[in-house]
């Protein structure tokens, strides 16, 4: 009960920190936007290849949302490096808060702003075109996948801001990890175009499981419900992963 | 019961740095205890210790009963914290920092807010509650710590260099609040500074910590009765060799440490008002006109300069981060006029 109560109030402590950087805000809902209208641009013809359904954007739109938990998420670890730096991690280490709450709280925060951040995604790819083809659960199927998805990579964030303790190292792993796992995985590209060995390697791609699950669900197919399951280990695992390096840290101090 | 126990303390970091070397102290309830020494000492190790951030290598430390290593829960909830450094949310008001904190000691609803009102009137902060605290001047952020580290009423407060880098208004103004709760509160508090100033100012009690060691322990006026004597300080008038006054007070038999800043020159007396008049005139008769003289009891920096055998200036701008940087030991002001 004690833990729930924390992560609630330091979840409304997160939730205060995103409102008061408007620029902040602004900039993580006006830039998967550009993306989604320079990619549409971009690669408007694809479609002629056959594979991609009726329309470059119906198709991109679940990918997007996806790219945009990944790369939202995937800086949540500044936020504690921040706090830790500051000394804020300590004053809530002297009261008697649950230890992992200060975790947990911020894998929530960004499962949450990530499912917000889908929301308005959605909302412009259908100006742009798109067609959710089974309503509320194909919008459920986008979120649900990008809130996983943005969940596990803020605990993969705050493990390694807390691992590597600087920003600039952490930086550096991140962007490592993330752009890869964005080519390999059908965001962009129908997986019956990708040669063999991606295809093979997207098979243990949380990010493709998230792109699989967000587009199957906005085109009305199957929610391919063992790799919502594989998504949702994956974001357990991240998240113990963090609370676990938390700990450590606590105690090397 | 003492409010904090501290019993043969050590704490060696991974890599080997031994922070603390068997330190042993004890606080008394309702009093305000300070840990002074220059920076790197080992004060924040102990703090840190003492509120459940870091573990003890060895020895044993019990606060208001009870066991830090045994029980880390319990004693967090009897005592308060407020670290060397700010550590408001600056993207929260005054009163939004206040409530949280609250509530991450269980506290919620109309007592927790009747205890914010008080606190940020308490602390003078009620003007500025519902203002960022982006906004706050440093004295301003330092104060709404303070209160931040009393929202569960606890009964012991721990300060880590509260006074450090504020302005000396502001750092008046903590001294008196600090007072304010030992006496009218009833709180044990206990504060480490590396100002000699604040600790003799304000402490009841006091220990000196160099090098992971505890060097000497008392009240500000028992460390200072260890020193024997009076402090003397001469004047020399504008325009005559203050060097030569210095040699001619090292010559002079019952006069020692002699130190000279500027023009002037000041020394340890083993009986000053014996000394001054016999050593006026010598001063006179050698042609160095005496401009103004003082006598005085010895301050804390004579104490600490007798216990670590170093001087303090010059010890703190050899810690890892003294703001002051290097200064010469001749450059060591005697401040007779501390107390």
């Amino acid at each position: 009960m004690k833990f729930i109560l924390d992560v609630f109030h330091l979840l409304m402590r997160q939730w205060r920190i995103t409102l008061r950087m408007p620029i902040f805000l602004v900039v993580s809902i006006v830039q998967p936007i550009t993306w989604m209208l320079l990619f549409s641009q971009l690669f408007g013809k694809i479609t002629m290849l056959g594979a991609f359904g009726s329309s470059y954007v119906q198709f991109l739109a679940p990918g997007i949302a996806i790219m945009s938990a990944l790369f939202g998420s995937g800086y949540a670890g500044m936020g504690l490096l921040n706090d830790i730096d500051r000394g804020v991690v300590d004053r809530f280490l002297a009261t008697p808060v649950t230890r992992s709450a200060l975790i947990i709280a911020r894998v929530t925060h960004a499962c949450m702003t990530v499912g917000v951040q889908s929301c308005v995604i959605l909302g412009v790819a259908m100006i742009l075109g798109a067609r959710p083809k089974a309503h509320i659960i194909s919008f459920a199927a986008v979120i649900i996948a990008a809130a996983l998805l943005g969940g596990g990579m803020a605990g993969l964030s705050n493990a390694m801001a807390i691992l590597t303790r600087r920003q600039e190292t952490m930086f550096a792993v991140l962007n490592f990890t993330m752009l890869p796992m964005i080519y390999l995985s059908s965001m962009i590209m129908a997986k019956q175009l990708m040669p063999p060995w991606i295809q093979t390697v997207c098979k243990y791609n949380p990010v493709d499981w998230a792109v699989t699950i967000a587009r199957g669900g906005f085109e009305g197919n199957d929610w391919f419900v063992w790799r919502l399951a594989a998504l949702a280990g994956y974001t357990t695992f991240f998240g113990v992963m963090a609370t676990v390096a938390f700990r450590r840290y606590r105690q090397t101090m | 019961m003492d409010a904090i126990n501290v019993r043969d303390l050590k704490k060696t970091y991974a890599g080997g740095v031994e922070a603390l070397k068997g330190l042993t102290f004890s606080v008394r309830q309702g009093e305000i205890f300070g840990l002074l020494g220059p920076n790197g000492a080992g004060k924040s190790t102990t703090v840190r210790i003492i509120v459940t951030l870091s573990s003890a290598t060895e020895g044993r430390v019990e606060v208001d009963g009870v066991d830090v290593a045994a029980d880390p829960v319990e004693v967090r909830r009897r005592i308060g914290y407020v670290s060397q450094n700010t550590t408001v949310d600056f993207l929260a008001t005054g009163r939004e920092n206040l409530h949280l904190q609250g509530q991450l000691y269980g506290h919620s609803g109309a007592a927790l807010d009747n205890r914010v009102d008080e606190l940020l009137k308490l602390f003078d902060l009620e003007s500025a509650a519902k203002r960022v605290t982006q906004t706050y001047s440093g004295g301003m952020k330092r104060r709404l710590d303070v209160a931040m580290g009393l929202v569960h009423r606890p009964k012991i407060l721990v300060l880590d260099e509260p006074t450090t880098g504020l302005d000396p208004e502001s750092r008046a103004v903590m001294w008196r609040e600090l007072e304010r709760l030992a006496k009218d509160g009833g709180m044990t508090i206990l504060v480490t500074t590396h100002y000699l100033e604040e600790a003799d100012r304000l402490c009841d009690r006091l220990a000196i910590v160099d090098g992971g060691k505890i060097v000497a322990q008392g009240t500000p006026n028992e460390l200072k009765a260890t020193l024997r004597g009076d402090i003397v300080q001469v004047e020399i008038a504008v325009g005559h060799d203050a060097e030569a006054a210095a040699q001619l007070l090292r010559s002079t038999p019952g006069l020692s440490n002699v130190i000279r800043e500027g023009q002037t020159c000041s020394a340890q007396a083993e009986e000053g008002a014996h000394v001054i008049p016999k050593l006026i005139a010598a001063l006179e008769a050698a042609g160095l006109p005496v401009s103004h003289v003082a006598m005085s009891r010895p301050s804390l920096d004579e104490v600490y300069l007798s216990v670590t055998g170093k001087s303090f200036t010059k010890a703190d701008a050899a810690g890892a981060a003294g703001p002051r940087g290097p200064v010469p030991a001749a450059m060591r002001t005697a401040k007779p006029g501390a107390k």
